[in-house]
């Protein structure tokens, strides 16, 4: 009698530390090999006959998950940084409307990285697909890059592709057409951190 | 019943790794500094009067000021584009609080300067800051000779210290939304020389001063000063109603005016047009910017 409560007991306390290690596991097994930044750099240039107008933002967020490859970036637009402070407050004011919509954003996936491969330094050519959010306008881009990984579980990501404003809602008057390129190039360029 | 909480406890540890909905949430909220309204008036003057703008850190401003004489002239000055009445004026930006400017008019031959400074600055975000605050304070001098100038009179002596104004003006504004602004700005003038002995040196006044966006680049204005003395027969209070137009790097305002002059003393003490008698003014200021520092500029790594 004593023997079986005492086998009872233990068996109990096997059940238990199961369960307890258990408990542990998910987090463990799907421990994900996340990366992320708080100033990544995002530069935007327009060339045109009549000027260049360029910007950079240093403050760009960004999550990067391996093993998924979900990524995630986030603009705020005021963060902008013009050559002339003007254009600065008409970026903000006549094209982008940041007060309305503050933030730029992008999310989609990466193709080209695993969880495995983000563990080993080398150089690797990606592919990016997801939806862009300008203006309040969302569109669908596709954009090659690159990923180098880094010891210290460093990415480093490059990328460039471009964007029409048109195709984001921001009007351009007819007498600064000519100022503004068709076509934005953006470049892209962040350094992730392990989380 | 312990075997169970650490069941339960082992779904709950796997929800947020599966349901994680947005990545950028993990980061948590970002720590920006404050973010200070922009944009609250399309340039650094009302029409006459400073707005609680400043012109950029670095930036130069030219400004060309005009005005035609009055409407009321009638066809025989060409309802007054006969005439005219011009300041042209260099504000700079010493720092994104304070602006210095100095301007000369043909309106007495004056040469005038000021500074401006924002004591408190409107806040978006990252601040509770509901209003901006500025202080102007200007001076102005007289170069015409003094049998030109009306408050000289005749038989007076011809001093220096005669030919100098001064005015102090706190401008507390606030734009409520992204097309309506506007500001309250009490001041006093100081005159040297006065024309009458029963005229104030020191006068007390309250402007008010606003604007509303009609289209992104289109604003339209208004401003008024109130001075508070014992009516003078000639001088009445400035009024002023006009447009903003913007175009890249200018910006145009077009506007109808009693006053004459465009620096303090001439506008709010020397006004002597009156609306309802069509002692009007069609005018424009045009400001043009050039950069020429820019504090921003971070050396390429």
């Amino acid at each position: 009698m004593n023997e079986e409560k005492k086998n009872k007991r233990t068996n109990m306390t096997k059940l238990k530390n199961i369960a307890l290690a258990l408990a542990f596991v998910p987090s463990a097994l799907i421990a994900q090999e996340r990366f992320a930044t708080r100033n990544g750099h995002i530069h935007f240039f327009s060339g045109t006959a009549v000027e260049n107008i360029e910007a950079d933002n240093n403050k760009v967020t960004s999550v990067f998950d391996a093993t998924s490859g979900a990524i995630e970036f986030a603009a705020l637009v005021k963060a902008f940084e013009f050559e002339k402070a003007l254009m600065q407050e008409h970026f903000n004011e006549n094209y982008m409307e940041s007060n309305t919509f503050p933030k730029a954003t992008f999310k989609g996936k990466v193709s080209g990285l695993s969880a495995e491969q983000a563990k080993i330094p080398g150089t690797y050519a990606v592919e990016v697909t997801g939806d862009l959010t300008i203006h309040g306008v969302s569109k669908p881009v596709t954009t090659k890059g690159t990923m180098t990984v880094e010891a210290g579980g460093v990415i480093k990501a490059k990328s460039e592709f471009s964007v029409k404003p048109e195709d984001h809602g921001i009007e351009i008057p007819g007498v600064v057409r000519k100022n503004i390129a068709e076509t934005i190039k953006i470049s892209v360029d962040l350094a992730y951190a392990k989380m | 019943m312990m075997i169970r909480t650490a069941l339960l406890a082992t779904a709950f540890l796997a929800l947020p790794t599966f349901g994680q909905d947005n990545l950028l949430d993990l980061l948590g909220e970002e720590e920006t500094g404050p973010v200070y309204t922009t944009a609250s008036f399309k340039t650094t003057r009302v029409i006459n009067s400073h707005s609680l703008e400043n012109t950029a850190h670095g930036v130069l401003d030219f400004r060309i000021s005009h005005r035609f004489g009055f409407l009321s002239g009638g066809v025989n000055e060409f309802f007054g584009l006969d005439n005219a009445d011009v300041r042209l004026g260099l504000d700079y930006g010493i720092s994104d609080r304070l602006m210095i400017g100095v301007g000369r008019s043909g309106f007495e031959k004056t040469v005038d300067g000021f500074a401006k400074f924002k004591l408190l600055r409107q806040c978006d975000d990252g601040c509770g800051m509901p209003i901006t605050l500025a202080v102007v304070a200007s001076s102005s001098m007289t170069t015409a000779p003094a049998k030109d100038v009306p408050w000289y009179g005749p038989g007076r002596q011809d001093y220096f210290s005669h030919r100098l104004s001064y005015s102090w003006q706190m401008i507390l504004g606030r734009k409520f939304s992204e097309g309506f602004t506007m500001q309250l700005m009490p001041g006093v003038v100081h005159r040297n020389l006065v024309e009458l002995a029963s005229d104030r040196n020191d006068l007390l006044n309250i402007g008010v001063g606003a604007r509303a966006k009609l289209t992104k680049r289109l604003a339209i204005n208004a401003e008024y000063f109130h001075v508070l003395r014992d009516p003078v027969p000639l001088y009445t209070n400035s009024l002023s109603v006009g447009f903003d137009i913007e175009t890249g790097g200018h910006v145009f305002q077009l506007h109808f005016t009693n006053s004459t002059g465009m620096f303090e003393r001439a506008f709010i003490s020397e006004t002597t047009g009156r609306w309802e008698d069509g002692d009007i003014h069609f005018g424009f200021n045009i400001s043009r910017v050039f950069t020429l520092h820019n504090p921003k500029k971070k050396p390429v790594e």
